[in-house]
Protein backbone atom coordinates (compact mmCIF):
# COMPACT_ATOMS: atom_id res chain seq x y z
CA UNK A 1 0.00 0.00 0.00
CA UNK A 2 2.86 2.31 0.87
CA UNK A 3 4.34 1.83 -2.57
CA UNK A 4 1.05 2.78 -4.21
CA UNK A 5 0.66 5.81 -1.99
CA UNK A 6 4.25 6.90 -2.76
CA UNK A 7 3.58 6.37 -6.43
CA UNK A 8 0.50 8.57 -6.33
CA UNK A 9 2.40 11.27 -4.41
CA UNK A 10 5.23 11.13 -6.97
CA UNK A 11 2.70 11.32 -9.77
CA UNK A 12 1.08 14.43 -8.30
CA UNK A 13 4.52 15.95 -7.80
CA UNK A 14 5.59 15.22 -11.38
CA UNK A 15 2.33 16.59 -12.71
CA UNK A 16 2.38 19.75 -10.64
CA UNK A 17 6.06 20.56 -11.18
CA UNK A 18 5.84 19.84 -14.91
CA UNK A 19 8.86 17.55 -15.02
CA UNK A 20 10.52 18.29 -18.42
CA UNK A 21 11.04 14.63 -19.33
CA UNK A 22 7.46 13.71 -18.48
CA UNK A 23 6.15 16.71 -20.41
CA UNK A 24 8.28 15.75 -23.41
CA UNK A 25 7.08 12.13 -23.32
CA UNK A 26 3.45 13.24 -22.94
CA UNK A 27 3.63 15.70 -25.83
CA UNK A 28 5.33 13.13 -28.07
CA UNK A 29 2.66 10.55 -27.18
CA UNK A 30 -0.08 13.03 -28.04
CA UNK A 31 1.60 14.02 -31.31
CA UNK A 32 2.17 10.41 -32.43
CA UNK A 33 -1.29 9.19 -31.39
CA UNK A 34 -3.09 12.10 -33.06
CA UNK A 35 -1.06 11.64 -36.26
CA UNK A 36 -1.77 7.91 -36.26
CA UNK A 37 -5.49 8.51 -35.71
CA UNK A 38 -5.62 11.12 -38.49
CA UNK A 39 -3.91 8.82 -40.98
CA UNK A 40 -6.16 5.92 -40.01
CA UNK A 41 -9.18 8.16 -40.65
CA UNK A 42 -7.87 9.04 -44.09
CA UNK A 43 -7.48 5.32 -44.86
CA UNK A 44 -10.35 3.83 -42.84
CA UNK A 45 -13.28 6.08 -43.82
CA UNK A 46 -12.83 5.79 -47.62
CA UNK A 47 -12.12 2.07 -47.34
CA UNK A 48 -15.12 1.46 -45.06
CA UNK A 49 -17.29 3.50 -47.43
CA UNK A 50 -16.11 1.46 -50.40
CA UNK A 51 -16.84 -1.79 -48.57
CA UNK A 52 -20.33 -0.61 -47.62
CA UNK A 53 -21.46 0.93 -50.89
CA UNK A 54 -19.61 -0.73 -53.75
CA UNK A 55 -20.41 -4.36 -54.45
CA UNK A 56 -17.45 -6.31 -55.84
CA UNK A 57 -16.45 -9.98 -55.97
CA UNK A 58 -14.96 -11.13 -52.65
CA UNK A 59 -16.36 -8.15 -50.71
CA UNK A 60 -17.54 -10.35 -47.82
CA UNK A 61 -14.12 -11.97 -47.59
CA UNK A 62 -12.42 -8.55 -47.50
CA UNK A 63 -14.92 -7.39 -44.88
CA UNK A 64 -14.15 -10.43 -42.71
CA UNK A 65 -10.43 -9.60 -42.97
CA UNK A 66 -11.10 -5.99 -41.97
CA UNK A 67 -13.27 -7.13 -39.06
CA UNK A 68 -10.48 -9.48 -37.97
CA UNK A 69 -8.12 -6.52 -38.22
CA UNK A 70 -10.09 -4.81 -35.44
CA UNK A 71 -8.45 -7.24 -33.04
CA UNK A 72 -5.03 -7.15 -34.68
CA UNK A 73 -2.37 -7.63 -31.95
CA UNK A 74 -0.16 -4.50 -31.89
CA UNK A 75 2.96 -6.57 -31.34
CA UNK A 76 2.28 -8.44 -34.60
CA UNK A 77 1.90 -5.13 -36.41
CA UNK A 78 5.11 -3.95 -34.78
CA UNK A 79 6.93 -7.07 -35.93
CA UNK A 80 5.85 -6.73 -39.57
CA UNK A 81 6.40 -2.98 -39.76
CA UNK A 82 9.89 -3.57 -38.30
CA UNK A 83 10.64 -6.20 -40.94
CA UNK A 84 9.53 -3.86 -43.72
CA UNK A 85 11.38 -0.83 -42.32
CA UNK A 86 14.52 -2.72 -41.24
CA UNK A 87 17.63 -1.53 -43.01
CA UNK A 88 17.75 -4.67 -45.13
CA UNK A 89 13.95 -4.69 -45.56
CA UNK A 90 11.91 -3.53 -48.57
CA UNK A 91 11.54 0.01 -47.19
CA UNK A 92 14.85 0.13 -45.34
CA UNK A 93 16.08 2.88 -47.69
CA UNK A 94 13.59 5.25 -46.02
CA UNK A 95 15.71 5.02 -42.87
CA UNK A 96 12.77 5.59 -40.52
CA UNK A 97 13.01 2.59 -38.20
CA UNK A 98 13.25 3.74 -34.55
CA UNK A 99 11.72 7.12 -35.36
CA UNK A 100 8.33 8.60 -34.41
CA UNK A 101 7.31 8.22 -38.07
CA UNK A 102 7.70 4.45 -37.78
CA UNK A 103 5.45 4.43 -34.70
CA UNK A 104 2.85 6.56 -36.51
CA UNK A 105 2.85 4.08 -39.43
CA UNK A 106 2.40 1.09 -37.11
CA UNK A 107 -0.34 2.82 -35.12
CA UNK A 108 -2.16 3.86 -38.28
CA UNK A 109 -2.13 0.20 -39.35
CA UNK A 110 -3.61 -0.78 -35.98
CA UNK A 111 -6.43 1.80 -36.08
CA UNK A 112 -7.35 1.73 -39.80
CA UNK A 113 -9.28 -1.57 -39.68
CA UNK A 114 -11.20 -0.31 -36.63
CA UNK A 115 -12.22 2.90 -38.40
CA UNK A 116 -12.98 1.05 -41.66
CA UNK A 117 -15.09 -1.67 -40.03
CA UNK A 118 -17.09 0.77 -37.91
CA UNK A 119 -17.64 3.11 -40.89
CA UNK A 120 -18.80 0.18 -43.02
CA UNK A 121 -21.15 -1.10 -40.31
CA UNK A 122 -22.66 2.36 -39.76
CA UNK A 123 -23.22 2.92 -43.48
CA UNK A 124 -24.78 -0.50 -43.94
CA UNK A 125 -27.21 0.27 -41.14
CA UNK A 126 -28.58 3.39 -42.86
CA UNK A 127 -32.14 3.06 -44.14
CA UNK A 128 -32.08 1.94 -47.82
CA UNK A 129 -35.05 4.24 -48.42
CA UNK A 130 -33.06 7.18 -47.10
CA UNK A 131 -30.27 6.29 -49.52
CA UNK A 132 -32.82 6.26 -52.34
CA UNK A 133 -34.12 9.66 -51.18
CA UNK A 134 -30.61 11.12 -51.16
CA UNK A 135 -30.08 9.85 -54.71
CA UNK A 136 -33.47 11.27 -55.70
CA UNK A 137 -32.36 14.71 -54.54
CA UNK A 138 -30.17 14.89 -57.63
CA UNK A 139 -26.84 14.25 -55.93
CA UNK A 140 -23.62 13.40 -57.70
CA UNK A 141 -21.77 10.33 -56.38
CA UNK A 142 -19.42 12.38 -54.14
CA UNK A 143 -22.36 14.44 -52.82
CA UNK A 144 -24.29 11.23 -52.14
CA UNK A 145 -21.37 9.78 -50.15
CA UNK A 146 -20.80 13.05 -48.28
CA UNK A 147 -24.46 13.23 -47.21
CA UNK A 148 -24.44 9.62 -46.08
CA UNK A 149 -21.25 10.19 -44.07
CA UNK A 150 -22.83 13.29 -42.52
CA UNK A 151 -25.79 11.15 -41.58
CA UNK A 152 -23.55 8.68 -39.70
CA UNK A 153 -21.37 11.38 -38.11
CA UNK A 154 -22.12 10.20 -34.54
CA UNK A 155 -20.98 6.70 -35.42
CA UNK A 156 -17.88 8.14 -37.08
CA UNK A 157 -17.02 10.00 -33.87
CA UNK A 158 -17.43 6.71 -31.99
CA UNK A 159 -15.05 5.12 -34.52
CA UNK A 160 -12.50 7.90 -33.90
CA UNK A 161 -12.78 7.34 -30.15
CA UNK A 162 -12.23 3.60 -30.63
CA UNK A 163 -9.30 4.16 -33.01
CA UNK A 164 -7.59 6.71 -30.75
CA UNK A 165 -8.15 4.48 -27.74
CA UNK A 166 -6.49 1.53 -29.46
CA UNK A 167 -3.53 3.64 -30.52
CA UNK A 168 -2.82 5.53 -27.31
CA UNK A 169 -2.92 2.38 -25.20
CA UNK A 170 -0.83 0.07 -27.39
CA UNK A 171 2.74 -0.80 -26.49
CA UNK A 172 3.89 -3.72 -28.64
CA UNK A 173 4.13 -1.80 -31.90
CA UNK A 174 5.68 1.31 -30.32
CA UNK A 175 8.33 -0.80 -28.63
CA UNK A 176 9.11 -2.85 -31.74
CA UNK A 177 9.38 -0.04 -34.30
CA UNK A 178 10.28 2.85 -31.99
CA UNK A 179 12.77 1.15 -29.71
CA UNK A 180 11.87 3.31 -26.69
CA UNK A 181 14.77 5.70 -27.28
CA UNK A 182 14.94 8.44 -24.66
CA UNK A 183 14.12 11.85 -26.09
CA UNK A 184 13.24 10.40 -29.49
CA UNK A 185 10.70 7.58 -29.45
CA UNK A 186 9.86 7.15 -25.79
CA UNK A 187 6.10 7.40 -25.33
CA UNK A 188 3.98 6.99 -22.19
CA UNK A 189 3.32 3.26 -22.61
CA UNK A 190 6.93 2.29 -23.35
CA UNK A 191 8.23 4.60 -20.60
CA UNK A 192 5.84 3.02 -18.10
CA UNK A 193 7.05 -0.50 -18.96
CA UNK A 194 10.67 0.63 -18.66
CA UNK A 195 10.13 2.17 -15.23
CA UNK A 196 8.31 -0.99 -14.05
CA UNK A 197 11.23 -3.14 -15.24
CA UNK A 198 13.60 -0.88 -13.28
CA UNK A 199 11.44 -1.11 -10.17
CA UNK A 200 10.61 2.62 -10.22
CA UNK A 201 6.97 2.11 -9.42
CA UNK A 202 6.37 5.69 -8.34
CA UNK A 203 7.35 7.06 -11.75
CA UNK A 204 5.53 4.22 -13.48
CA UNK A 205 2.35 5.07 -11.56
CA UNK A 206 2.80 8.75 -12.43
CA UNK A 207 3.18 7.94 -16.11
CA UNK A 208 0.18 5.60 -16.04
CA UNK A 209 -1.98 8.29 -14.46
CA UNK A 210 -0.92 10.76 -17.15
CA UNK A 211 -1.68 8.15 -19.82
CA UNK A 212 -5.12 7.54 -18.38
CA UNK A 213 -5.79 11.29 -18.14
CA UNK A 214 -4.65 11.72 -21.74
CA UNK A 215 -6.88 8.90 -22.98
CA UNK A 216 -9.78 10.15 -20.89
CA UNK A 217 -9.28 13.79 -21.93
CA UNK A 218 -9.23 13.03 -25.64
CA UNK A 219 -12.21 10.68 -25.35
CA UNK A 220 -14.11 13.22 -23.24
CA UNK A 221 -13.59 15.92 -25.89
CA UNK A 222 -14.84 13.61 -28.66
CA UNK A 223 -17.75 12.38 -26.55
CA UNK A 224 -18.81 15.95 -25.70
CA UNK A 225 -18.62 16.86 -29.39
CA UNK A 226 -20.67 13.78 -30.28
CA UNK A 227 -23.32 14.47 -27.65
CA UNK A 228 -23.46 18.18 -28.49
CA UNK A 229 -24.16 17.34 -32.12
CA UNK A 230 -26.68 14.71 -31.13
CA UNK A 231 -28.52 17.18 -28.96
CA UNK A 232 -28.23 20.08 -31.35
CA UNK A 233 -29.13 18.26 -34.56
CA UNK B 1 -43.32 15.95 -70.64
CA UNK B 2 -42.81 12.27 -69.78
CA UNK B 3 -43.64 9.21 -71.82
CA UNK B 4 -43.19 5.49 -71.27
CA UNK B 5 -43.65 2.95 -74.06
CA UNK B 6 -44.21 -0.77 -73.51
CA UNK B 7 -42.47 -0.83 -70.12
CA UNK B 8 -41.86 -4.27 -68.65
CA UNK B 9 -40.01 -4.83 -65.38
CA UNK B 10 -38.96 -8.16 -63.98
CA UNK B 11 -37.34 -8.92 -60.65
CA UNK B 12 -35.97 -12.37 -59.88
CA UNK B 13 -37.87 -13.76 -62.90
CA UNK B 14 -41.11 -12.34 -61.54
CA UNK B 15 -42.90 -9.90 -63.81
CA UNK B 16 -43.82 -6.81 -61.79
CA UNK B 17 -44.90 -4.57 -64.67
CA UNK B 18 -46.04 -5.67 -68.07
CA UNK B 19 -46.33 -3.66 -71.27
CA UNK B 20 -47.15 -0.33 -69.63
CA UNK B 21 -47.77 2.74 -71.77
CA UNK B 22 -47.89 6.06 -70.00
CA UNK B 23 -47.75 9.74 -70.82
CA UNK B 24 -47.73 12.88 -68.74
CA UNK B 25 -48.62 16.30 -70.11
CA UNK B 26 -47.18 19.57 -68.73
CA UNK B 27 -49.17 20.87 -65.78
CA UNK B 28 -51.29 17.79 -65.19
CA UNK B 29 -51.43 15.56 -62.15
CA UNK B 30 -51.82 11.89 -62.99
CA UNK B 31 -52.81 9.45 -60.30
CA UNK B 32 -51.62 5.84 -60.22
CA UNK B 33 -53.87 3.72 -58.09
CA UNK B 34 -54.26 0.05 -57.43
CA UNK B 35 -54.31 -2.51 -54.65
CA UNK B 36 -51.16 -3.60 -52.82
CA UNK B 37 -48.75 -5.40 -55.15
CA UNK B 38 -50.31 -3.98 -58.30
CA UNK B 39 -46.98 -2.41 -59.29
CA UNK B 40 -47.83 1.28 -58.84
CA UNK B 41 -44.79 2.14 -56.71
CA UNK B 42 -42.56 0.12 -59.04
CA UNK B 43 -43.91 2.09 -62.00
CA UNK B 44 -43.21 5.34 -60.15
CA UNK B 45 -39.59 4.27 -59.52
CA UNK B 46 -39.14 3.54 -63.22
CA UNK B 47 -40.78 6.80 -64.29
CA UNK B 48 -38.59 8.67 -61.78
CA UNK B 49 -35.45 6.95 -63.16
CA UNK B 50 -34.69 5.19 -59.88
CA UNK B 51 -34.94 1.79 -61.55
CA UNK B 52 -34.22 0.81 -65.13
CA UNK B 53 -36.97 -1.14 -66.93
CA UNK B 54 -36.24 -4.63 -68.21
CA UNK B 55 -37.60 -3.54 -71.59
CA UNK B 56 -39.39 -0.55 -73.02
CA UNK B 57 -38.57 3.07 -73.70
CA UNK B 58 -38.69 6.23 -71.62
CA UNK B 59 -38.81 9.75 -73.00
CA UNK B 60 -38.39 12.93 -70.99
CA UNK B 61 -39.17 16.27 -72.63
CA UNK B 62 -38.87 14.57 -75.99
CA UNK B 63 -35.49 12.96 -75.34
CA UNK B 64 -34.97 9.22 -75.08
CA UNK B 65 -33.64 8.22 -71.65
CA UNK B 66 -30.53 5.98 -71.61
CA UNK B 67 -29.90 3.36 -68.93
CA UNK B 68 -27.50 5.70 -67.12
CA UNK B 69 -29.75 8.71 -66.68
CA UNK B 70 -27.77 11.97 -67.03
CA UNK B 71 -27.53 14.06 -63.86
CA UNK B 72 -29.06 17.07 -65.64
CA UNK B 73 -32.25 15.06 -66.23
CA UNK B 74 -32.29 13.54 -62.74
CA UNK B 75 -32.15 17.08 -61.37
CA UNK B 76 -35.36 18.02 -63.17
CA UNK B 77 -37.43 15.75 -60.98
CA UNK B 78 -38.27 15.52 -57.28
CA UNK B 79 -39.70 12.64 -55.27
CA UNK B 80 -41.62 12.47 -52.01
CA UNK B 81 -41.94 9.03 -50.49
CA UNK B 82 -44.41 7.56 -48.04
CA UNK B 83 -42.03 8.27 -45.17
CA UNK B 84 -40.57 11.79 -44.92
CA UNK B 85 -36.97 10.46 -44.97
CA UNK B 86 -35.43 13.61 -43.58
CA UNK B 87 -31.73 13.89 -42.82
CA UNK B 88 -30.65 14.16 -39.20
CA UNK B 89 -30.20 17.93 -39.27
CA UNK B 90 -32.26 21.12 -38.97
CA UNK B 91 -35.49 21.54 -40.93
CA UNK B 92 -34.01 24.45 -42.90
CA UNK B 93 -30.99 22.39 -43.96
CA UNK B 94 -33.22 19.51 -45.03
CA UNK B 95 -35.17 21.72 -47.40
CA UNK B 96 -31.98 23.43 -48.59
CA UNK B 97 -30.14 20.21 -49.43
CA UNK B 98 -31.54 19.75 -52.95
CA UNK B 99 -30.63 23.34 -53.76
CA UNK B 100 -27.15 23.09 -52.23
CA UNK B 101 -26.23 20.08 -54.35
CA UNK B 102 -27.28 22.09 -57.42
CA UNK B 103 -24.84 24.86 -56.48
CA UNK B 104 -27.53 27.53 -56.01
CA UNK B 105 -26.50 30.75 -54.26
CA UNK B 106 -26.99 31.06 -50.48
CA UNK B 107 -29.38 34.00 -50.77
CA UNK B 108 -31.62 32.21 -53.29
CA UNK B 109 -31.56 29.10 -51.09
CA UNK B 110 -32.60 31.13 -48.05
CA UNK B 111 -35.47 32.80 -49.92
CA UNK B 112 -36.73 29.62 -51.56
CA UNK B 113 -36.50 27.49 -48.43
CA UNK B 114 -38.37 30.05 -46.35
CA UNK B 115 -41.00 30.47 -49.07
CA UNK B 116 -41.74 26.75 -49.31
CA UNK B 117 -41.67 26.18 -45.57
CA UNK B 118 -44.26 28.94 -45.31
CA UNK B 119 -46.38 27.44 -48.08
CA UNK B 120 -46.61 24.23 -46.12
CA UNK B 121 -47.11 25.99 -42.78
CA UNK B 122 -43.87 24.87 -41.14
CA UNK B 123 -41.71 27.99 -41.36
CA UNK B 124 -41.80 28.31 -37.55
CA UNK B 125 -40.02 24.94 -37.33
CA UNK B 126 -37.13 25.92 -39.59
CA UNK B 127 -34.48 25.90 -36.83
CA UNK B 128 -35.72 22.71 -35.20
CA UNK B 129 -34.12 19.33 -35.58
CA UNK B 130 -35.90 17.06 -38.05
CA UNK B 131 -35.95 14.41 -35.29
CA UNK B 132 -38.27 16.55 -33.16
CA UNK B 133 -41.08 16.76 -35.75
CA UNK B 134 -44.40 14.94 -35.74
CA UNK B 135 -45.27 12.71 -38.72
CA UNK B 136 -47.42 15.38 -40.35
CA UNK B 137 -44.84 18.13 -39.84
CA UNK B 138 -42.07 15.93 -41.22
CA UNK B 139 -44.11 15.13 -44.35
CA UNK B 140 -44.78 18.85 -44.86
CA UNK B 141 -41.03 19.47 -44.67
CA UNK B 142 -40.47 16.65 -47.14
CA UNK B 143 -42.96 18.26 -49.56
CA UNK B 144 -41.32 21.68 -49.08
CA UNK B 145 -37.97 20.06 -49.91
CA UNK B 146 -39.38 18.66 -53.15
CA UNK B 147 -41.10 21.88 -54.24
CA UNK B 148 -38.04 24.00 -53.36
CA UNK B 149 -36.16 22.29 -56.19
CA UNK B 150 -38.88 23.62 -58.56
CA UNK B 151 -38.94 20.32 -60.43
CA UNK B 152 -40.28 19.83 -63.94
CA UNK B 153 -41.95 16.66 -62.71
CA UNK B 154 -42.88 15.83 -59.13
CA UNK B 155 -43.42 12.24 -58.01
CA UNK B 156 -45.46 11.57 -54.89
CA UNK B 157 -45.32 7.97 -53.66
CA UNK B 158 -48.19 7.51 -51.18
CA UNK B 159 -47.31 10.76 -49.37
CA UNK B 160 -50.30 10.61 -47.01
CA UNK B 161 -50.48 6.93 -46.14
CA UNK B 162 -48.45 7.18 -42.94
CA UNK B 163 -50.60 10.03 -41.56
CA UNK B 164 -53.71 9.99 -39.40
CA UNK B 165 -57.00 11.10 -40.96
CA UNK B 166 -57.14 14.78 -39.80
CA UNK B 167 -53.45 15.39 -40.61
CA UNK B 168 -53.93 13.73 -43.99
CA UNK B 169 -56.95 15.89 -44.79
CA UNK B 170 -55.13 19.12 -43.86
CA UNK B 171 -52.11 18.25 -45.95
CA UNK B 172 -54.28 17.22 -48.91
CA UNK B 173 -56.02 20.62 -48.83
CA UNK B 174 -52.70 22.50 -48.64
CA UNK B 175 -51.19 20.42 -51.42
CA UNK B 176 -54.22 21.03 -53.59
CA UNK B 177 -53.76 24.81 -53.12
CA UNK B 178 -50.07 24.55 -54.04
CA UNK B 179 -50.94 22.57 -57.19
CA UNK B 180 -53.42 25.24 -58.25
CA UNK B 181 -50.78 27.97 -57.83
CA UNK B 182 -47.79 26.18 -59.31
CA UNK B 183 -49.38 23.88 -61.92
CA UNK B 184 -46.61 21.41 -61.11
CA UNK B 185 -46.60 18.37 -63.37
CA UNK B 186 -47.12 15.48 -60.98
CA UNK B 187 -47.40 11.71 -60.76
CA UNK B 188 -49.26 10.73 -57.60
CA UNK B 189 -49.26 7.16 -56.36
CA UNK B 190 -51.88 6.21 -53.81
CA UNK B 191 -54.00 3.27 -52.73
CA UNK B 192 -56.71 5.71 -51.60
CA UNK B 193 -59.00 6.89 -54.37
CA UNK B 194 -59.89 10.00 -52.33
CA UNK B 195 -56.32 11.28 -52.75
CA UNK B 196 -56.54 10.76 -56.49
CA UNK B 197 -60.00 12.30 -56.88
CA UNK B 198 -58.93 15.38 -54.85
CA UNK B 199 -55.64 16.01 -56.59
CA UNK B 200 -55.40 14.26 -59.96
CA UNK B 201 -56.78 15.30 -63.35
CA UNK B 202 -56.40 11.80 -64.71
CA UNK B 203 -56.05 8.37 -63.13
CA UNK B 204 -54.62 5.03 -64.18
CA UNK B 205 -55.78 1.95 -62.33
CA UNK B 206 -53.15 -0.76 -62.15
CA UNK B 207 -54.06 -4.38 -61.57
CA UNK B 208 -51.49 -7.19 -61.61
CA UNK B 209 -48.76 -5.02 -63.13
CA UNK B 210 -50.87 -3.76 -66.01
CA UNK B 211 -52.91 -0.63 -66.67
CA UNK B 212 -56.50 -1.86 -66.37
CA UNK B 213 -58.27 1.42 -67.15
CA UNK B 214 -57.49 5.09 -67.57
CA UNK B 215 -59.66 8.21 -67.32
CA UNK B 216 -60.72 11.09 -65.13
CA UNK B 217 -61.28 10.01 -61.52
CA UNK B 218 -64.98 10.87 -61.53
CA UNK B 219 -65.52 9.09 -64.85
CA UNK B 220 -63.81 5.96 -63.52
CA UNK B 221 -66.05 5.93 -60.48
CA UNK B 222 -69.15 6.26 -62.66
CA UNK B 223 -68.04 3.76 -65.26
CA UNK B 224 -65.28 1.38 -64.10
CA UNK B 225 -65.41 -0.54 -67.44
CA UNK B 226 -64.11 -3.82 -65.95
CA UNK B 227 -65.34 -6.14 -63.23
CA UNK B 228 -62.05 -6.18 -61.34
CA UNK B 229 -61.84 -2.38 -61.45
CA UNK B 230 -65.44 -2.05 -60.27
CA UNK B 231 -64.69 -4.41 -57.38
CA UNK B 232 -61.62 -2.36 -56.43
CA UNK B 233 -63.44 0.98 -56.71
CA UNK B 234 -66.55 -0.21 -54.90
CA UNK B 235 -64.86 0.41 -51.56
CA UNK B 236 -64.25 4.08 -52.38
CA UNK B 237 -67.70 4.67 -53.93
CA UNK B 238 -69.45 3.89 -50.66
Amino acid sequence: MEMIWKGIQAAIHLLLTGDPEVVEITLLTLKISCSGTLISLLIGIPFGTLLALKPFPGRRFVLSIVNTGMGLPPVVVGLWVSIFLWRSGPFGFLNIIYTPTAIVIAQAIIASPIIAALTCAALQQTDPKLRLQIRALGTTRPQYIWLLLSEIRFSLLAAIIAGFGAIVSEIGASMAVGGNIKGQTRVLTTATVLEVSKGNFDIAIALSIILCLLAYGATLCLTLLQQKQQGGS
Amino acid sequence: MLEAQKITWKQDDKTILQNINFHLLPGECVGLIGPNGSGKSSLLKILAFLEAPTSGLLFFQGHSIPKNVPLAIRRKIAIVFQEPLLLNTRVFDNVAIGLKVRGISKETIRQRVNYWLEQFGVLHLSKQSSRSLSGGEAQRVSLARAFAIEPDVLFLDEPFSALDAPTKEGLRVDLSKVFKTTQTTTVLVSHDFKDISHLANRALILLNGQVAVEGSPSELLRNPQQKDVARFLAYFAS
